[in-house]
Parts: C-alpha cells; structure tokens; sequence
C-alpha cells in the first residue's frame, strides 16, 4: 500500500537515515507506517522523529507474541501532526532477555506507560529514575498479568499489606498530607501527598491504578462483538469516544469504513458526549470555589442533554450506540427535531450561565492564575486535549486526523496560552459552542442511508490504530486480532494517562484547598489511566 | 447579585416530583428486558448475544433452564435484537433486597433441535420486600427484615458516603446528578457526606479492584452501626463485565454485607433513588 503523500517525506526520510537498520516496513494503511528495527534504535529513531518532524510519541506498549514470533514485541507510536500519519516503531524482546531501554529521561510523559509494561509483562526497565510498580502495587505476588501463559480468572492472595514508599521531602516545617483513595467528594479512587511548608504545596506525588480492572487483558476473552460494551466501560464519562475508537481500530483492521450517515451520527453523538462533560465540568469547578448557584444551573443544563441522549439513543450516556461498522440506532425525523430545540435552547442558557460566572469576581479571583500550567511545562510533558489546548500546546485530532465525520464541517480549536484554571474553564466554554456549531452544520448536511456497514468476519493477525478526539483529549485503541473474531491484544490510551503528570506541575506553590478545582479543571479519568 | 436571582427565578423549579410520580424516561430508554417466557423458543441466541452472561442456560436431560439476572445485565438491548421473544422496556426501578430476587429462572422441555418444546414451570415473579408484602420466605428475607427496622432508625434522614471501589466513572456520572436541581436528593433530608465516620449508608460502585479491597472494607469499618451497604451498577451488583478476575474480587457483596443492589449500567438517578429509599423504606406506594 502507498503512503499517505503528506507523510512521504517523512517516510523517505526515515528510510534514508535509518537505512540498513531497519529489518522490515510494512504499510498497512496510509497513514498508519510500521518500521521494525532493532531495540538499540528505540533511542535514536525517538529523537530523529521529534527534532526533524515534530512527531509526538503518544503510546508505548508492549504485545506477547512469543507464540507467533518468539518475542515480546514493544511498540512506540508516534503521531505526525503535520502529516496526518503515524509512525509506529515495533522492537523485538527476546525472552531469554526480558528488558528493554527506557526513554523517561528523554520524554516525560512515557513514564508510567513504561512502568505498566514493566508491571505486567515482566520486560525489566533499564535505566528508568524510578523504576518502581505502578500499574499492581507493591503488595502483588511476582505475576504478569499480560503474558499469553497468564490466565484472566487467575485468583491471587489478598493484600499482604505492603506499603508503597513515597519518596521523602524534608525541611524545616515541612509536613505530609496525605489525601485518598476514598475521597471526601464523589470522585474516583486515587492517593495523593502533599509535601507543604505552610500552606504551599512544594511537591505532589500521585500514586494511582487503584481502579486497575484487567480490562486489556479481558479483551483478549471477549468476541470482537462484545469488546465494543467493554470499551464503554473503560472510562464511563467517555464511553461513546472509547468504544468509536474501539470500532474505528477494528474497522481500519478489516478494511472498511462506517457509512457517511453512521459517521455523521458518530459526530453527533461524540459532540454531545463533550456537551454534557464541558457543562459538568464548568459546574464543578464553580462548586469547588464555592459558587454552587452556577453548578446548579449547569447540572440542570447537563440534565437536559442526558435526556436527549436518552431519547436518541435510549441511554444516557449514549451506551449501546457504538457498533463496529458504524452506530446502532438512526435518528428519525422527530429525534432530530428534538436534537435541534436541545441546541437552540441551550445556547442562551449557556450565555447565561457564563455570564454569571465571569461576572462573579470572587469566582474570576479564585480561578485566574491558579493551577498555572506553564505553556513550556505543556509541551515538555506532552499534555493532550483540552488541558493542553489551555496552555498552547494546540492539537486536535478532529482537526488534524479527522475522523468520522470531522472533514465535513467546519470549527475551529479554541486555543489559550494562560494555562491557569480559568484557561482550562473557558476552552471548554468555548468548545460548548463550537459543539452546538458542528451539530447544526452536521444535522445541515446529514446524508441519507444506512447508519452501519455489516462487518461479518474480521481478518486475523492484523495490527490497527484507531483514534478518536474525546472531550477530554485524544484515544487511542490499538488492536492485534486474532481468528474468531477475537484479539490478541487491545491496547488503551486515555488522555488521562498522558496529562496526570501536569497535574503535579500545575499545583506547585498553590494552597491544599486549591486542590480540589485545580484537579477538576482538568477532570481526568482515574478509570481510563487504570483500566 | 440581581443577576444571580433572575436566572434561579427564570429557571423555576425544575424538580422531580418522582418518587410521587413515575419516573420521567424517554419511551426509547433502554430499561428492564422482559422476556415472553411462555412462548420463548430458544434461550440459545440470547444467551450467546449478551456480553455478561445476564442470560445464561443450563441443559440436561433433554431439559433446559434458562436464567435473566438483572444484576448482570448492562440493558444494552442486544439480546432483543437477537431474540424477537425479548423486548426492552423503560423499567429502571429495579432495585432489590435480595440478590436472588433479581433472578429469573423458567426451564423448558427441548426438540431434539435444541429448541424449547415447552415451558414447566411459570417464572416466580422477581419482587423485592417492599414490592412483595407478606411472610417473609427464607433467613435471609429475615434478616432483610430487621435491617429494615435498622432503616427506621435511619429513615428521616440518612447521610451517604459514596465509594468508587473500581468503577468506569458511568456510576458516578448519574450519582453526581442526584444532587443537582432535577433530583434533589436533599428534598428528601438525604446527603452525601465527606466522611464514613458521618455516614448510614455507604453507596459503592464498580466491581472491588483488588488494589482497593482494603480501602473499601476500611472505610466500612469507620462507620457507626446501624450501617447500610447499597451496591450499584452491574459492576457493584455482580461485577458485571469484569466478573471476578486477577485484578477485581467481584461483586461488592463479596467484600461486604449488601442490603440493597440497584442494577443497571449505569442506574439512571430515578433508578438510584428508587434503590436508596428501598433501603430506608421509604418508598411510597404509587396506584
């Protein structure tokens, strides 16, 4: 298959400079290059890709293919922004060697990602600053959760009560204060210690994967059919972008596409899903600097959209629409109706509502230059979807990778460079309307036709990316199938997996009781990062 | 200031007057399957269509019996588009106090091709204590009983601690919302609560992950007697998708003692409340 054409020069180039190291290319798709090369070049196709093509690494991930091909195979994919394409590096791991080289020193953001490769197949990290179990904490038995010879049902002893070390801070009156797993809100799992000299916070260790639920491994039992309700259920406030981007990997791994109207209704469905979590959003960050008069106002507003979501696809949360091939259920003309009064009567209400929020200057006070993200941090640590769009770090796969129906209708990406909460509140205002704008112009231009292409038999040992921009940033599901309709393996990325990191940044020099709206400006998915 | 209250007076009052009323859910809402028992022919289809195991059969002896647990079910609809003996309806109250009550189980004589030839015995219909006044049936009943007496201690007003022990976030999505302008919890002298230690009722999601068993069972611990535990979600109720593997121990009445499970995935708030005031007996009785 050819290349992509924006993605040539980058292709001959990488060819070029790497010729006679790589040991195989393959081209699945245009967009999607495999190179395969030896583990020693991890190192230096990395730094070639991001000096001279700008390419981000935005999954690292290991695959048990010690049956078919007698290794572990690692995996580094590197999207290429300019050039719509994806870079992906496969590297061999023997057995009889089970380590690979770490490139956390270089690029931040693929600490943990390398660590859970650590943790769950039993590939040693060499030369990682801190080594340490993250996905299984320190209290589980030596096991490989990810490793073909490793059953699912497996049942292990219970906690033996080990405790993670944090690291140390000392100092002349500094103390600890430790926060979670069960938190004082309605929020998911998670530990976090504040290191404080008064009030300040000089440091903030995370500690999370309390939600760790073997999801990747449980698609390798599932039918492919099936996996499409698990990928609802990897991050709940992201089901429908999960489970599109499940469905778009498998279909790019059988070689078709969803129908125009089923793309157009994926669009949909993927804006209303960011309506319904931005509005959430704006109201809980009002609620944690206590104007709760706007997070009634905008729960009421989110009410609205769940129940259109109800109406359209007979759940809340828009669970049960995904299907490979496209979505389950169509839209009929009075759906469609209901669809737009939602949007015409949203829009003022939103006016309203940030009316009375930005007017509120004890509000403004409490959010402006507070959970400062510096711009250059965003970049360093790679910091995707809304959290780094409020911090200049500027990509939107709908934008630069449009899927579904994205290329048919025009928007822009609202982009802020002050990094602080109010950035981060304001591109999701922003973002609110440029959702009701895309609706309007997809429900302007909806195609006629079937809403799903049937896809029978998937084709064994394929290997497919799939990528979807949800409200919170962008995922990706990478796929190996297997005969059967099964896989092989099902590998998740969540935005939040990526932005946790700035988070520890963001806090820094802020006050403890500025936690709470500094953590829920960004709203990750502990679930999503655990999985 | 005057800005603040013309959009409350121009929002009006926007709450449900459920429990009152029935709940408000579209007619499209996917809710309780319902299933032609009588005139099912094959459990087979189903069975393989549901991604939980929601539906399951048994055969033996040219006998089947076939079993929907709600507890499981995920009220995705992809059995009814397999089986057209299979209809989903918009029922979401369908919280229970008895595990066992959320099953239903009918066995059949088989055709030699697997079909069903007919139905034995007619379904017992799944109802909890509230739904199903009279002698209590079992210990277990029993004891569900005087945990209901417990729930007159609690009944005028009840403080709730929520934990995630492993949830996808769906669950708490709608239990968030139950403190917004539509559903009101308060209404009902009702409040979630920062601590355990200020809490009757610990309201879990998600299946237990093994990292947080401990946290779960302690946060139990830190709770005064009378105590109530409702489990939510297909994941709290029986672990749902994840069922028990490495990582998750399961059900949350695995972990802990359950008085009430709310199916669904997740519950929509109508089904929420419907569970929270089953558990302190506080459900009106609608005509």
């Amino acid at each position: 298959m050819n290349v992509l054409p924006e993605l040539q020069p980058a292709f001959a180039d990488a060819r070029k400079v790497f010729n006679g190291r790589l040991t195989a290319i393959e081209v699945p798709r245009p967009d999607e290059v495999y190179f395969h090369a030896p583990i020693e070049l991890v190192a230096g196709f990395c730094a070639h890709l991001h000096r001279k093509w700008d390419a981000r690494l935005v999954s690292v991930f290991a695959d048990d293919a010690r049956t078919d091909a007698g290794a572990f195979h690692l995996y580094y994919v590197y999207a290429i922004d300019s050039a719509r394409g994806f870079f992906i590096q496969r590297a061999s791991v023997s057995p009889d060697r089970p380590e690979f080289p770490s490139l956390t020193d270089a690029v931040h953001g693929v600490n943990w990602q390398e660590r859970e490769i650590q943790d769950l197949f039993g590939l040693r990290l060499l030369g990682h600053p801190n080594a340490r179990r993250c996905a299984l904490h320190d209290d589980w038995p030596e096991v490989y959760p990810l490793r073909k010879d490793f059953a699912l049902r497996t049942v292990l002893p219970a906690f033996q009560g080990v405790r993670h070390k944090f690291r140390e801070v000392e100092g002349e009156g500094v103390f600890q204060v430790p926060v979670g797993p069960v938190h004082a809100g309605i929020i998911e799992p998670g530990h976090f210690l504040f290191s404080v000299a008064g009030e300040p916070v000089l440091y903030l260790q995370l500690r999370l994967f309390y939600t760790h639920k073997g999801t990747e491994k449980l698609f390798e039992s599932l039918p492919i059919g099936h996996g499409v309700r698990l990928a609802e259920s990897i991050s709940g406030d992201s089901a429908f972008a999960h489970a599109t981007a499940f469905c778009h990997a498998i279909e790019r791994a059988a070689g078709l596409d969803a129908p125009p109207r089923g793309r157009a209704l994926r669009t949909i469905c993927l804006e209303l899903e960011r309506l319904y979590n931005h509005l959430s959003d704006i109201g809980a960050i009002c609620t944690d600097v206590a104007f709760v008069t706007a997070n009634m106002h905008a729960l009421r507003l989110k009410e609205r959209v769940l129940r259109v979501n109800e109406q359209l696809t007979g759940s809340r949360q828009l669970r049960g629409q995904a299907c490979i091939g496209g979505v389950r259920c169509d839209f009929d003309a009075g759906q469609l109706d209901v669809l737009r009064q939602l949007i015409a009567s949203l829009e003022p209400e939103c006016d309203a509502l940030m009316e009375l929020i930005l007017e509120s200057s004890g509000t403004r006070d409490r959010l402006e230059t507070t959970g400062w993200l510096r711009p250059e941090v965003a970049h360093d640590l790679g910091v995707v979807g809304l959290a780094g769009r409020a911090s200049g770090f500027d990509h939107d796969l709908r934008r630069d990778f449009p899927h579904a129906f994205y290329d048919q209708v025009k928007f822009t990406v609202p982009v802020r460079t002050e990094g602080d909460v109010l950035a981060r509140l304001m591109v999701r205002r922003d973002e609110i309307y440029q959702s009701f704008a895309i609706i309007l112009q997809v429900l302007a231009q909806l195609p006629a036709g079937p809403v799903q292409t049937r896809i029978d038999t998937i084709p064994p040992d394929r290997t497919a990316l799939g990528y979807v921009e949800g409200w919170r940033g962008e995922i990706f599901h990478w796929v190996r199938t297997a005969p059967g309709n099964r896989l092989a393996r099902c590998k998740i990325k969540d935005p939040s997996l990526q932005n946790w990191p700035a988070l520890s940044e963001a806090i820094l020099g802020n006050i403890v009781p500025d936690f709470p709206v500094v953590n829920k400006s960004f709203n990750l998915s502990y679930s999503g990062t655990d999985r | 200031m005057f800005n603040i209250l013309r959009n409350s007076l121009r929002a009006g009052v926007v709450t449900t007057s459920y429990p009152s009323t029935p709940p408000e859910v579209s007619s499209r809402a996917r809710g309780r399957p319902e299933i032609d028992w009588a005139n099912w022919q094959d459990a087979r289809p189903a069975a393989a269509s549901c991604p939980t195991g929601a539906i399951v059969h048994e055969d033996r002896d040219g006998r089947r019996t076939a079993h929907l647990d709600l507890a499981k079910c995920l009220f995705c609809g992809l059995c009814a588009e397999a089986d057209p003996a299979i209809r989903m309806t918009n029922i979401c109250e369908c919280a229970a106090a008895i595990r066992t009550d959320l099953v239903t189980s009918v066995s059949y004589a088989l055709k030699p091709d697997g079909t069903h030839e007919r139905m034995d015995s007619a379904p017992a219909a799944p109802g909890s204590i509230a739904a199903t006044p009279g002698q209590p049936a079992s210990i277990e009943a029993l004891a569900k009983v005087i945990q209901a007496r417990a729930a007159k201690v609690l009944g005028r007003s009840l403080h709730i601690r929520e934990v995630d022990a492993g949830s996808c976030n769906g669950c708490e999505v709608e239990i968030v919302g139950l403190g917004g302008p539509v559903y009101d919890l308060e209404r009902f002298g009702i409040h979630f609560v920062a601590s355990p230690r200020h809490a009757d009722m610990l309201l879990v999601t998600g299946p237990v992950t093994r990292n947080m068993e401990l946290a779960l069972k302690k946060t139990y611990d830190a709770m005064p007697a009378p105590r109530l535990v409702v489990a939510v979600g297909a994941c709290g109720c029986s672990g749902g998708l994840f069922g028990r593997n490495y990582a998750t121990c399961g059900a949350v009445d695995a972990v802990l003692p359950v008085d009430v499970y709310i199916p669904g995935c997740p519950p929509n708030p109508f089904a929420l409340l419907h569970g929270i005031l089953l558990a302190v007996d506080r459900l009106p009785r609608r005509s």
